[in-house]
Formats: structure tokens, C-alpha cells, sequence
């Protein structure tokens, strides 16, 4: 079961969840991992910019080389785009697998690559002070291209 | 007409999401159609370039023909 998928509005998680496994019988672990918009201080908003022709084929691709390189009966990747605000998940990953291990690192791998490979842009709107917002783009940071590493050794 | 795309904040350089210019491009066509400041910061090695979808491994070899889309790709958000 492989189910790979940009979203342009606000999903529950839980709805995605719950299929996901019971699409994959015989399993003997499923491990999910749902990342939210952080409330921190000042933050109004979070906008993720994609772009059509590479973004979902990247994801696409992602997927194939988590098939490739651990033993998977299933994978859920589901990530959204837009506007969000804090509290809202941003993206989810479930994997489905007879062993355990298999499943949390591919899990693992995915959102490395998500969140430092995959093509996405982030601006975060922060509050002024004086009662005026404004957007700020999200740079790459040392600690993404560090969680990307592991998977190179 | 060729569509530039410009994604992330060479989008905020721009002005707009996209362009129309006059086909056909090459990387110095290109560059001299832009205002200044895009120019310079599209060469930034950083900053990819795709054709119709295509991620293009040296940009200064674009091609670019009617009808084609050109995205414009800063570095993606870590976070």
C-alpha cells in the first residue's frame, strides 16, 4: 500500500492513520511520525510554496529509494502545502513493515529527506510589535544537511 | 513565450510568481532579461534551474524554446 500525496488544505491525521494500517494486513509494525506548525513566539503563520512539476515527482522518488532500502509492505507520505497555522500538521509519514526497525528508520529517512531535500519553500509570518506582521523566508540550516549525512555512511 | 517561474524568495526579487519573455533564451539571454538584481542572484551557485520539469545539471547551458517553463530554484527551507 503506497499512498503519496501533496494536500493544499488542513487533514487529520488520525483519517489517514487508520486506513493506512489496515491496508497493510499481516503487518507486525507500523510506525507514524506527524509534524506540526511549532507555536513559537511571534509566529502567526507558516506558508509552504511547492512547485507542481518537481515537488510531488521528488516525493515519488523519496518513496522508491525507502522501498529500496528497507523491507516495507507500506508507505504513507502525505505533506502539506500553503498556508498553515501553529498547531496544524504539516506533514505525515507511516510506514508499515514485518520488523519493527524497518519501519521506524524508514520513517526516519523519509522525513531527513523531507525536510532538507525535498522541494519545498517556508516563510514564517512574525508578529512586528506593533501590531504589523511580516513574512520571513526560512533558510537551509547545518543541522538538516547533518540528519541528511547519516543516510550517506 | 517562454514562462519564468520563480519560487521562494527570488519570487519576493521578482515581484510577481512569473514571467513571460520573449522566446527563445540562453543562460546570457536570460540574465539580460531580468532586472539586475535577479541576474546576479540566479548565478548564485545555490540557486538551481529546471526546463519543463527538469532540473538542468550546468544552467549555463539552458536551452529554452517556445512554450517552455523555466523555474528559478533558491536553496529549499530546511527546518
Amino acid at each position: 500500500m503506497r499512498d503519496i500525496r501533496l494536500l493544499h488544505q488542513m487533514f487529520l491525521p488520525g483519517t489517514l492513520i487508520g486506513p493506512f494500517t489496515q491496508a497493510n494486513p499481516g503487518l507486525g509494525g507500523v510506525c507514524t511520525f506527524v509534524g506540526e506548525v511549532r507555536t513559537d513566539q511571534g509566529v502567526e503563520a507558516l506558508e509552504l510554496t511547492h512547485y507542481e512539476p518537481l515537488t510531488l515527482k521528488g516525493m515519488h522518488e523519496l518513496a522508491d529509494r525507502a522501498f529500496d532500502r528497507f523491507t516495507l509492505m507500506g508507505l504513507l507520505m502525505v505533506h502539506r502545502v500553503g498556508v498553515m497555522r501553529p498547531g496544524e500538521p504539516i506533514v505525515c509519514v507511516s510506514a508499515a513493515a514485518l520488523h519493527r526497525r524497518d519501519a521506524i528508520d524508514a520513517v526516519d529517512f523519509c522525513m531527513d529527506h523531507l525536510k532538507s531535500a525535498a522541494w519545498f519553500w517556508k516563510r514564517e509570518k512574525r508578529a512586528k510589535g506593533n501590531g504589523d506582521s511580516e513574512w520571513h523566508w526560512i533558510e537551509p540550516r547545518a543541522q538538516d544537511a547533518q540528519d541528511l549525512a547519516r543516510w550517506q555512511r | 513565450m517562454i514562462t519564468i517561474v520563480f519560487l521562494g524568495k527570488l519570487a519576493d526579487l521578482a515581484g510577481a510568481p512569473t514571467l513571460q519573455l520573449a522566446a527563445p533564451l540562453d543562460w546570457a539571454g536570460l540574465k539580460a532579461a531580468l532586472p539586475a538584481a535577479l541576474a546576479e542572484a540566479i548565478e548564485d551557485p545555490r540557486n538551481r534551474v529546471a526546463v519543463n520539469g527538469a532540473l538542468l545539471a550546468d544552467k549555463a547551458a539552458l536551452q529554452a524554446s517556445a512554450g517552455d517553463e523555466i523555474a528559478l530554484l533558491p536553496p529549499v527551507s530546511g527546518g
